[in-house]
């Protein structure tokens, strides 16, 4: 994922200083770390790319998935660290549906069955 | 330099006259890099679902539309027969909507909706040089040894400005 140039974060620094509250979508969803289970054995996987920035990156997972920003955050993290995240979980339409939105976002998602 | 706030109207984005020019040219090429619309007299097109399934050539594209799948090449080939064409239409719809903003004088006020679309579209285009230029994480520190004379220049300085009104209104949206 792309940080910012230094003229740019200057930028997004000076608008994280005034507390800009995050207003994520609320839409009822299942917790990914509080419901794996037999019934949502599909996986939907952002990877690590250069281009989407992480601030970008940090918003759509609010927009689509209702996250809250600190959640957000920490997927788009793990993206940015680890190379990927799972960043929901469910049926197999579930996640096809929710990688499709992803991919009209332009992130880089893919499904799989969890193993 | 452009800059974007979040107003009473909605969010304002203010342009130079050389940013629209630019911006408007941009969204012209990913409209024709995304194609025309499928004709309406394909009966599966008509309902979203096309006859080629598979990932295309082009780089550009095949960031645009990745393979949903990694290891399965039927399925990755199933998902793109009934997405793309939507996805398609929706990345073009976006591209349509920033063209539409710009054609008024002054600044331009958007709601949250359009913000959206706006967002998606400045990505779709980022998405689009940046495979071009093929960047990489390192590529700040590349952009700094290249001559104003580098043939990519040009393309390189349209990504650097996208990035940075994609970044501001990713915080005015906030």
């Amino acid at each position: 994922m792309s940080a910012m140039s230094a003229r740019a974060t200057a930028v997004a620094g000076t608008a994280t200083a005034m507390g800009t509250a995050p207003a994520p979508v609320e839409l009822e969803r299942p917790d990914v770390e509080e419901d794996v289970s037999a019934d949502r054995p599909w996986l939907a996987i952002v990877w690590n790319d250069p281009i989407n920035l992480m601030s970008y990156v940090t918003y759509v997972f609010q927009a689509v998935f209702g996250y809250a920003k600190p959640k957000a955050e920490k997927l788009m993290l793990d993206v940015h660290h680890k190379g990927r995240a799972v960043v929901a979980n469910g049926t197999r339409e579930e996640m096809e549906r929710d990688v499709e939105i992803l991919h009209s976002y332009g992130l880089w998602a893919t499904v799989r069955r969890d193993d | 330099m452009s800059n974007v706030k979040r107003t009473r109207q909605g969010i304002r984005v203010r342009l130079e006259t050389e940013e629209v020019a630019l911006l408007r040219a941009l969204m012209e090429q990913i409209l024709a890099l995304l194609g025309d619309a499928p004709g309406a007299d394909d009966e599966l097109a008509s309902m979203g679902i096309s006859q080629n399934a598979t990932k295309p050539d082009d780089p550009v594209l095949a960031r645009l539309f990745p393979d949903a799948y990694r290891d399965d090449g039927k399925a990755a080939e199933e998902f793109r027969r009934y997405t793309e064409m939507g996805l398609r239409d929706g990345k073009r719809e976006a591209a349509g909507t920033v063209l539409a903003s710009l054609e008024g004088t002054g600044d331009v006020v958007l709601d949250e909706e359009r913000a959206q679309a706006w967002l998606r579209a400045l990505n779709d285009v980022r998405l689009a040089l940046g495979t071009r230029l093929d960047i990489t994480d390192e590529w700040y520190e590349e952009a700094e040894r290249m001559t104003a004379d580098d043939p990519r220049a040009p393309m390189f300085a349209a990504y650097d400005w996208l990035t940075l009104l994609q970044e501001q209104l990713v915080r005015a949206l906030w």
